[in-house]
């Protein structure tokens, strides 16, 4: 099993950058990204985009992200910046942290957008196999408040054929597709849900040529979810070994685990480093147990990296990187 | 813990009712005091330490003056020594470090820190704030303090490798903080459990530091639990067991939709009730606010209803704060002299 460092996306911005953002937009609702900016924060992010480019290369990660400083609403993000949505008052983002975001509230149809694969086209000049980070459609669909499609079924087919949409307009540059779904775990789907999430997922995998992972994290999928996933189109799956790990590798001995794996074998949310031994030893336990041929395991945070100041996410990039051998 | 609330009646209270007004704990600070901290922060700009203990202090007595002029019957300082509720803790308690800001939403982020060894009592941590604030203050003083399921979820633990083991640590370290409060003269205190709302499968922790909060308190020492944004039909009837005197709950933001979970019959404590709204800069108008009391009366009688903000009024403009305080205590007379002539029944119905 060849294991390749790399994470899921969503940075925290820069130190300095950080500060100067504010700056230009403001600390208000109504002063968020809602993809019409200023060319001069335009200019920041793009500065950005890049210093995150050279931070993974430099650390030694093996499948780079484009980083997502734009992601003011964090997962929302793709649909915080549609001109058929409207951004409502701040809401929890889940309920295991102290995150927030503006609601977003679709009122039209969801046609593409094109936001996302501007900012990978960007990160694409600097970075020829880019893995791409978006939010699954069920998790995106959990986020937002429908006011236009007039049931959940209607709207996650939606919320799919919209991701669809922006992923068919990705740069080639990008290699892998990683669809995020905490949403799983942390708001799992009613019984009459379950039918239409794998067509969902299908839909938007269907819509690249790239490799496409599923990630759920803050803990397992239950077991009807993750052998639904299973039977889905996408060619591996990922398992957060930080929260849940005997849950997940419960599951992958169980059932089965596909021949890709994103392995989340850091703690995206604690600024305590892990050592390469621990890393290792999340791996191991993983590739010891679960059933099945995983040719490729792709080690993770099993988050987003946003929760860490800004030394701590780098000293995780660099943790990824020694356990992997890639270590500058 | 006691429910005399009698202590708290101003001597020459004008009606036979008496609902007990009262705030959250944080006001808006005076530009000045934040125009004194950027200075303190320059090194050029020769504003030291007794420079910047004055303008605390200037601060501290202007906003426990300002609750008082409003009509409140418990005050206290704004908390002009705190910038944030989990770092002014995090900084006096020994096993915690600061490694830079984290977002909490947008361009908002705070500074959260981590518990990098383990967690013991050092210095005092409110009691400097709380001997100024009773010193100045005619009337009974409030100490809000961030409770330890707070300080322990909003934290990064890279210790003790269980949010509740180290939410226990800290309550001990809050027992022998409130313990040298009550020494000092408080008697009440207010425990802030505001990720209690994000998690609220977790009562049962916040009940054993509650717990661990009161051992070998003094019976005569009121006791406040606070919580804010939150689904609440899943802490309570849970909340009965707490040792608390009063529960306050932010309710006036949803428009009261969540009364009915409280207003069961069941409700054991006194309820401190949020009758303002601290994310809107619009002030309620006095009839509003009567409104709003009358809904608590659904669950408390009035001897057991305490009138509040829906949380610390800080990031409201001054002026907006002072009104929104202002009104409430006007409304809060107002609803007394009803009860009174019997206008209102104990259940907060018009006659």
């Amino acid at each position: 099993m060849d294991r390749l460092a790399t994470t899921i996306g969503l940075f925290p911005l820069p130190d300095g950058r950080r500060e100067r953002l504010a700056k230009l937009k403001g600390h208000q609702k109504s002063d968020l990204i809602d993809g019409d900016e200023a060319a001069a924060t335009r200019d920041v992010y793009a500065a950005t985009r890049r210093q995150y480019v050279e931070q993974q290369r430099e650390a030694g990660l093996d499948l780079l992200v484009e980083g997502q400083a734009r992601w003011d609403d964090l997962l929302a993000h793709p649909l915080c910046v549609h001109d058929n949505v409207r951004t409502e008052g701040i809401v929890r983002y889940y309920d295991n942290n102290n995150n927030f975001y503006r609601e977003p509230v679709v009122t039209g149809e969801l046609t593409a957008s094109g936001d996302v694969p501007g900012e990978l086209a960007t990160a694409a000049k600097r970075c020829d196999d880019l893995q791409a980070v978006v939010p699954g459609p069920y998790s995106l669909a959990g986020l937002a408040r429908d006011e236009h499609y007039g049931s959940f079924a209607a709207f996650l087919d939606a919320v799919a054929d919209f991701l669809a949409g922006e992923v068919a307009a990705f740069p080639d540059a990008v290699g892998t597709l990683t669809l995020l779904e905490p949403g799983f775990v942390a708001d799992p789907p009613g019984a009459d849900e379950r039918e239409r999430i794998g067509d969902a997922i299908d839909a938007v995998a269907a819509a690249t040529d790239a490799e496409v992972l599923v990630h759920a994290y803050w803990g397992a999928p239950d077991d009807d979810l993750y052998r639904r996933l299973l039977d889905t189109g996408v060619d591996g799956l990922g398992y957060d070994l930080v929260t849940a790990p005997d849950d997940a590798v419960a599951l992958a001995a169980e059932y089965g685990a596909p021949s890709r794996a994103l392995l989340g074998v850091v703690d995206g949310q604690n600024t305590l480093v892990e050592a390469p031994e621990t890393i290792d030893g999340r791996a191991d336990r993983f590739a010891a147990r679960a059933a099945g041929d995983v040719d490729a395991a792709y080690l993770a945070p099993n988050t987003g990296l946003f929760h860490l100041p800004v030394g701590a996410f780098e000293a995780k990039l660099d943790a990824l990187a020694a356990a992997t051998g890639g270590a500058r | 813990m006691t429910t005399d609330r009698e202590r708290f009646r101003p001597a020459d209270h004008p009606h036979d009712h008496f609902l007990l007004t009262t705030v959250v704990g944080s006001y808006p600070k005076p530009t000045w005091l934040n125009r004194a901290r950027d200075l303190r922060e320059d090194d050029a700009s020769g504003f030291d330490a007794d420079d910047w203990e004055e303008a605390v202090a200037d601060a501290s007595r202007l906003v426990t003056r300002e609750h008082e002029r409003a009509g409140l019957d418990a005050v206290c300082d704004g908390e002009m020594r705190r910038e944030e509720m989990v770092e002014f803790f995090a900084e006096r308690i020994e096993g915690y470090e600061f490694n830079g800001p984290v977002k909490v939403w947008g361009h908002n982020y705070f500074d959260k820190p981590s518990v990098v060894s383990e967690v013991s009592y050092d210095e005092p941590w409110l009691r400097e704030e709380y001997e100024f604030t009773a010193d100045v203050a005619e009337r009974p003083v409030k100490v809000p303090i961030t409770g330890p399921y707070t300080l322990a979820s909003w934290s990064f633990d890279e210790t003790y490798g269980s949010e509740e083991t180290l939410a226990y640590e800290l309550a001990d370290l809050v027992n022998e903080e409130v313990r040298g409060l009550v020494d000092a003269g408080a008697r009440y205190v207010q425990i802030d459990e505001p990720a209690l709302a994000t998690t609220p499968d977790d009562h049962a922790v916040v009940g054993e530091c509650l717990e661990r909060i009161v051992d070998g308190l003094p019976d005569d020492v009121r006791l406040g639990l606070h919580v804010c944004y939150g689904d609440y039909s899943r802490i309570h009837p849970e909340l009965n067991d707490y040792p608390i005197d009063e529960f306050d709950v932010e309710l006036a933001n949803g428009d009261y939709e969540q009364i009915d979970v409280f207003a069961d019959g069941a409700f054991e404590p006194d309820l401190g009730l949020g009758v303002v709204d601290v994310h809107t800069t619009d002030v309620e108008p006095v009839a509003e606010i009567e409104a709003n009391i009358r809904e608590g009366l659904r669950v408390v009688p009035p001897e057991k209803l305490t009138v509040s903000p829906d949380c610390g009024v800080k990031l409201l403009p001054r002026d907006v704060a002072r009104r929104k305080v202002e009104n409430m205590v006007r409304a809060a007379r107002n609803v007394e002299a009803d009860l009174d002539s019997g206008a209102i029944d104990a259940d907060g119905r018009t006659r």
